[in-house]
């Protein structure tokens, strides 16, 4: 089983973002990286510098690099950039979109988790027109991830395994709106929240985070319990998406578990440690809400 | 502001007042005819209602002194009037008589009339949602089952009626407002 | 521009053909469409009467299938696709690539309409449905401004179809699991948004509460108007504040917008609401049926006819007038 670090999803200082990948890329026991603003496309300039640095000391360090494409894409600035993405060439795409789909096909390409791949049918007409990585929508249930992954063997099946989940985009931008402040003049409000804005309900639960046009679940995923089973199912690769923790570590209890190093127990309360006040979930895979942890 | 579903017809007070002491014994045998020609008529109405026919439903006509339990049985349906409704129902419905009428009647929709508050419903929202689906498709003519057994007797009744078909379709709106999108 | 209309029910779809629909559109009795609601939508037999009834009124009946296939059970989508086309649908509406792949090998003849579910907001986007799949229409998701529409039209090869009025999603439609995250059921997966199952009112302190699977998703005060107790639209808390942090409880009407809408090249106008009853059905088609008479004459067009069926008891342009571009 290979680890994937996913795209850092929320809009951390550039530099930040790129010290963080310089220690993934000096330390951290995965073997793919996700590079690439998929949420906001005026965020993506900051990044830019610092991105031919990151990737190449990546690269250097052995890890495989992804380019993952924006998740939403209408502006025709953002049409353009997606358009070079899939002709870039230098290294592979992970498609968020089926814009990018367009330029990708007979090439090549990764395809991410908000791409609707819902079953083996359309995983395999992905494969065929040059999918060679999948990487699958968190709500799947087990059954489903197991389908899939069973049909295609010959495709990297991966699925996600720890971070706040994905789970909406919009055109709207909730950051913008909570602050009284119009979309195209956000000011970058959400550099406010390198983790997430909590949304709480009216009784005080903790339920969801905001991330400028995106909403994310206020759960961590936490399949240790369910790693060795996806295995068993066929699956290659399991996503770990950046949170405001010590994910070299994160990354660790994870091969620490899929090696046999310790149990899944005993590696739930390490990550326990490492990102404390954030209630674990694995809802999802077991076919019951999200938001749940079933034992 | 006004106040929510003024528009929906409401039972004159008096009216009401004045039913407040009726036997409720005297209002079972045409209920239960009631349920029963409904049954013959439509029988299409309990497949859409498939297993929620083995639910019990509140009805609560908030302007009468009484209110029903219905069990949409497809072998023995039923309309029982009471008093009060007891707990265990597995859904509770309340409103203007008009309303839970004009809903029956395709004059009103069950969604407009819960946004403007002037429904009320509790319990087990997936067998009320089939009802009302069952019987919006259904498209039961109650003025005619109903009435068509009782002769000029029927009239005053009828009257009713097509005063609530007449106030179709305006619920009173709180706001109207288009609001901006950002 | 077609007037292209709700049927949740037989009923509801006589209904629409009355009130001047030019098609209507629906979906079985079961997961394969997305509005998989208790009590609503046609049996197969329901359908064909259904179709015919409509034809003889010459309009016509779009069929959709546009949930994304269970894995492991995909045969029940293709007996979808296969049933409707052999009830004589003029269009399938779909959502899943693989769905799309089916029909168009199976049935090459047969119009294929993508889903608003697909999300396909761009020319790139629409142009992959229309090289791969020969789609004829494309149903643009919610989130576009008028201009951006003439844009799309511009640029693309097949026929647009855009909502007017009805339930908005502020979420890109296709790519939400707001709802499975709080009840484990979702659009894609079970057709179902906030399933009815999940939901629950209640009384407390004078305020009626919605839940949602175990999370509090809004509370209205007495005579407080109301919505449907969807997660994008509840009222939450965040340290900036409480209240509708995603979308006010509001329906779109963008009657006011069939001008620009129709010089945009807008092929058809949409009504959302299978779900809802066929008073409904009539009133909004006929009300839209009006504004395209209207709209043809040079006429003012009636804007607020409708307000009283609509969430919230509210409207909103919604994206077709972004203030914020």
């Amino acid at each position: 089983m290979q680890l994937t670090l996913g795209p850092v999803l929320y809009n951390w200082q550039p530099d930040d973002w790129r010290d963080f990948h310089f220690r993934i890329a000096d330390e951290a026991e995965v073997d793919t990286v996700v590079l690439g603003e998929t949420v906001c496309s005026k965020r993506a300039p900051f990044f830019a510098e610092h991105l031919p640095a990151v990737a190449e000391r990546l690269s250097a360090a052995g890890k495989r690099v992804l380019l993952g494409s924006a998740i939403l894409i209408s502006l025709p600035r953002e049409r353009r950039q997606a358009a070079e993405l899939a002709e870039s060439g230098a290294f592979m795409v992970e498609a968020n979109d089926l814009t990018c789909l367009r330029y990708l096909q007979g090439k090549p390409h990764a395809v991410g988790p908000f791409v609707n791949v819902y079953n083996e049918a359309t995983a395999a007409w992905l494969a065929e027109r040059g999918a060679r990585r999948l990487s699958l929508p968190p709500e799947l249930p087990m059954a489903s991830i197991r389908t899939i992954a069973g049909t295609l063997p010959a495709v990297t099946v991966e699925v996600f395994a720890f971070g706040r989940v994905p789970l909406a985009i919009s055109a709207r931008c909730y950051h913008a709106r909570l602050h009284g402040l119009a979309k195209d003049n956000c000011r970058f409000v959400c550099e406010n929240d390198p983790d997430g804005l909590p949304v709480r309900t009216l009784d005080g639960d903790g339920f969801l985070a905001v991330n400028g046009v995106q909403t994310l679940s206020h759960t961590c995923a936490d399949l240790l319990g369910e790693a060795v089973a996806l295995a068993g199912a066929g699956v290659a690769a399991l996503r770990l998406s950046p949170q405001r923790c010590d994910m070299v570590a994160v990354a660790r209890v994870f091969r620490d578990v899929l090696d046999g190093r310790c149990d899944a127990a005993e590696g739930h309360r390490a990550l326990a440690r490492l990102y404390p006040d954030v209630p674990f979930a694995n809802g999802f895979v077991h076919g019951t809400a999200g938001a749940g942890m079933v034992a | 502001m006004q106040p929510a579903g003024s528009v929906v017809p409401q039972v004159p007070a008096p009216i009401a007042a004045a039913l407040r002491p009726l036997p409720l014994l005297l209002l079972r045998p045409p209920l239960a005819m009631l349920a029963v020609r409904i049954r013959d008529r439509h029988p299409e109405l309990f497949e859409r209602l498939g297993p929620h026919a083995a639910k019990r439903f509140g009805l609560d006509p908030t302007d009468l002194p009484f209110a029903f339990v219905l069990e949409p049985r497809p072998a023995a349906p039923s309309v029982t009037p009471v008093r009060q409704l007891p707990r265990d129902l597995d859904v509770r419905i309340a409103g203007p008589l008009g309303a839970l009428l004009g809903m029956v009647d395709g004059a009103f929709d069950g969604d407009a009339l819960f946004f403007s508050r002037s429904l009320q419903v509790e319990g087990d929202m997936e067998a009320l949602l089939a009802l009302r689906n069952a019987v919006d498709d259904a498209c039961i003519d109650l003025r005619r089952i109903a009435l068509s057994p009782l002769g000029p007797a029927a009239d005053p009744l009828d009257r009713a009626f097509r005063r609530v078909r007449a106030a179709a379709g305006r619920v009173a709106a709180h706001r109207t407002e288009s609001r901006s999108w950002n | 521009m077609e007037l292209i209309c709700p049927a949740g029910t037989p009923a509801a779809l006589k209904a629409a053909v009355a009130a001047g629909a030019d098609a209507v559109y629906c979906g079985f009795r079961d997961e394969t469409n997305a509005r998989n609601f208790p009590g609503l939508n046609f049996s197969r037999d329901e359908l064909r009467a259904g179709i015919e009834h409509a034809h003889r009124g010459g309009v016509r009946v779009l069929v959709a299938v546009n949930t994304f296939p269970r894995a492991g059970a995909i045969e029940v989508w293709h007996r979808a696709v296969d049933d409707a086309v052999a009830a004589g649908a003029d269009a399938l509406i779909l959502a899943d690539l693989g769905l799309l792949a089916y029909a168009a090998n199976r049935h090459p003849g047969q119009r294929l309409h993508v889903s608003v579910q697909a999300a396909a907001a761009n020319p790139d986007a629409i142009g992959f449905y229309v090289e791969a799949f020969g789609v004829r229409r494309v149903v643009l998701p919610r989130v576009l401004s008028v201009p951006e529409i003439a844009a799309i039209v511009r640029e693309i090869d097949c026929e647009t179809e855009v909502f007017v009025f009805g339930g908005l999603c502020v979420m890109a439609e296709g790519r939400c699991s707001l709802s499975s995250y709080a009840t484990g059921q979702s659009p894609n997966m079970q057709g179902v948004c906030s399933p009815a199952g999940h939901v629950r009112y209640e009384e407390r302190d004078g305020r009626m509460l919605s839940r949602l699977g175990r999370f509090t998703i809004n509370a209205f005060g007495p005579g407080e108007a109301a919505g449907y107790p969807t997660l994008c639209k509840g009222r939450f808390a965040t340290d900036l504040g409480t209240g509708y942090l995603f979308e006010d409880p509001v329906s779109l009407d963008a009657a006011s917008l069939l001008p620009a809408l129709r010089d945009a090249g807008v092929t058809a106008l949409k009504i959302e609401g299978r779900q809802r009853s066929r008073a409904y059905t009539e009133r909004v088609v006929g009300g839209f049926r009006d504004a395209l008479a209207a709209l043809a004459a040079g006429r003012e067009i009636d804007t607020a006819a409708l307000a009283d069926l609509t969430e919230g008891q509210a409207t909103t342009a919604g994206a077709y007038r972004k203030t914020w571009r």
